[in-house]
């Protein structure tokens, strides 16, 4: 086996051993990066020196820590010191923060390398990565299809081989989306489980940090190494995290499976439906029971979304003015009307923010403007709070609810960009977990007839990420959808 | 409901964008798409339900008023599009008579 394809927990057996070190290991990610980057554009920042240097760092003090040595991608939505960090738009443009995020202080204290940034859509506002100011990024499976969105770098590098494990954040479905559509495994945390300091916000209220990985045991590994009480985020709680990974067990006798009628319903592709179908009878196979549920606000969790995320989206990127960071117009002021100053922030708001970004402030801007706020803003609350009470009436009656990650598998380049409405929807399946603060994992359950990943999605109640990882690793034990890799990682034709 | 330009317009300045007549228009009518899906909301009778800003029953977090390390200023105007010495720099603000 080619080292770019080793999973962490395979590299961490091998260093053990003598069998290889990170420099080695970091040297074939180059090789990989070169061969196949030119193709599916899944980084926007790669500093190999500054990565050779931190392996040989590590090799002096080879000890035990438990990412010691693993590469580790970083999506450019995360601050890391002295790292160009710009949310792939070019508002940020040269923006270097003085600072390390919180999951990137911890992830160097566990010995991890850090593996360059990943693309993504701007500011995560997409389903797609066709967002990013640099360009889309490929589908590793099919390079004229979407990797989705907007993690799709940090999704495509690991499907491809490129590098064993990477952060993400989602938002709506920003990881478990393309996780499902590049046939990784992706987890959505708890709110509150992983701190949010020096990710760059884009709804507060709904954001979280999550890692990706080629399977459980690896994505249990990351997960618990950046599932950390942090003083410096308010809303991290202080909840002891489970050694995820020590404690995985594949026996889920007895456990009981919600399968939501509304997430099985019109708009699911048949391919898709189909290989969930093939799941829930391999669950049960294992011993698992399931419970037919519903949950029925799940029609209007969309809309909901898309007045409760642009607005905290339009108030935390007001702070993008061109005047302590990053991009500032160069334009002369073109009117007498609103003064220098004035016209130095429309300038430079109209030239750095793509369309999506402006489509969304305009959005949230207008929710919470004065006459709109109760219609809009208060009353998408109040059915946040109906989409919250489905999951905790459907969870009295099931263990964890097992989904479809998206209603179909990766759609092409360029099909969805003109209608925002309908990339929106092709989150439908993800959003309610964000509104509802409740962990959710993608992981590949199938391929369709053009051999595109299909993905299960597993939701449980607040900090119960360790059933989810039993669930999804039983069923990892008995299937193999998780080892197969594109053919463009193995060198053939994709 | 309807959007018109001058809607986006307002929306616009508020939000501190300007957009050029033409986006202008592809922008009121994809708000409107947008807004006219939001609108199914209204369906929902929410007048009993209480609103969630937040998922956790998160209460202040306060933390002990002590000094304690920060960055540097230095650090902190490193990445100031215009500066001069440990000020930001704006386009003029008070204008002559």
């Amino acid at each position: 086996m080619k080292l770019s394809e080793l999973t962490a927990h395979q590299l961490k057996e091998s260093y053990k051993k003598g069998g290889t070190s990170p420099t080695e290991v970091c040297k074939a990610l180059f090789t990989a990066v070169d061969r196949l980057d030119p193709i599916i554009h899944a980084f926007v920042y790669l500093d190999r020196e500054k990565i050779l240097a931190r392996a040989k760092e590590l090799e002096q003090r080879p000890y035990e820590r438990p990412l010691w040595g693993i590469p580790v991608a970083i999506k450019d939505i995360l601050c890391v010191e002295g790292e160009p960090t710009t949310c792939a738009s070019k508002i940020l443009e040269g923006f270097c923060p003085p600072y390390n995020a919180t999951v990137i202080e911890y992830l160097k204290a566990a010995g991890a390398i850090l593996f360059g940034k990943t693309n993504m859509d701007e500011f995560a506002f997409g389903s797609s990565t066709e967002t990013s100011c640099y360009g889309p990024t490929k589908n590793p499976w099919h390079v004229d299809r979407i990797p989705g969105g907007s993690s799709g770098g940090s999704c495509a590098c690991v499907s491809a081989g490129q590098v064993p494990l990477s952060l993400g954040s989602d938002t709506g479905g920003s990881i478990r989306q393309p996780a499902s559509m590049c046939g990784v495994v992706g987890l959505k945390p708890t709110y509150g489980r992983v701190s949010r300091y020096g990710l760059i916000a884009f709804a507060s209220s709904l954001d979280q940090v999550g890692p990706i990985a080629r399977d459980i045991p690896d994505c249990a590994l990351l997960a618990e190494i950046i599932s950390r009480h942090d003083p410096r985020d308010a809303t991290s709680v202080a909840i002891e995290t489970p050694p995820y990974s020590a404690l995985l067990q594949k026996d889920i006798t007895g456990l009981t499976l919600g399968v939501p009628r509304e997430y099985f319903a019109e708009g699911i592709h048949a391919d898709v439906g189909g290989a969930l179908q093939d799941a829930l009878k391999t669950l049960k196979g294992l011993g698992a029971k399931t419970v037919s549920i519903s949950l029925p606000h799940t029609k209007y969790a969309v809309a909901d979304y898309y007045i409760v995320a642009p607005a905290e989206a339009s108030s935390n990127l007001a702070r993008f003015d061109g005047v302590q960071y990053g991009y500032r117009s160069q334009t002369a002021p073109y009117s007498a009307e609103h003064g220098p100053l004035i016209d130095m922030y429309l300038n430079t708001r109209r030239e750095g923010f793509g369309a999506e970004a402006k489509r969304r402030i305009m959005l949230g801007t207008h929710a919470l403007s004065s006459g709109y706020y109760e219609a809009y803003y208060l009353r998408a609350l109040k059915v946040r709070s109906l989409i919250r009470g489905d999951f905790d009436e459907a969870f009295k009656k099931c263990d964890c609810i097992i989904t479809p990650t998206s209603p179909t598998t990766a759609f092409g380049i360029g099909e969805r960009l003109a209608d925002p409405l309908s990339m929106y929807l092709s989150d439908i399946l993800t959003i309610s977990a964000n509104l509802s603060g409740i962990p959710g994992i993608s992981l590949p359950c199938g391929f369709d007839p053009q051999g595109l990943p299909i993905g299960l999605q597993i939701l449980a109640r607040p900090f119960d990420e360790q059933l989810i990882f039993n669930v999804g690793y039983a069923f990892q034990c008995a299937t193999d959808f998780h080892t197969k890799r594109p053919g463009l990682a193995a060198g053939k034709d994709a | 409901m309807p959007i018109s330009t001058e809607d986006i317009r307002y929306v616009a300045f508020l939000a501190r964008i300007t957009f050029a007549p033409e986006e202008l228009k592809r922008f009121a009518t994809q708000l409107e798409t947008i807004l006219e899906y939001i609108e199914q909301l209204e369906e929902l009778d929410v007048s009993d339900v209480r609103p969630t800003t937040h998922v956790l029953p998160v209460k202040n977090v306060l933390r002990k008023d002590e000094k304690r390390e920060s960055l540097s200023s230095e650090a902190v105007m490193k990445n100031a599009p215009s500066k001069q010495n440990a000020f930001f720099k704006v386009p003029r603000i008070i204008q002559d008579k």
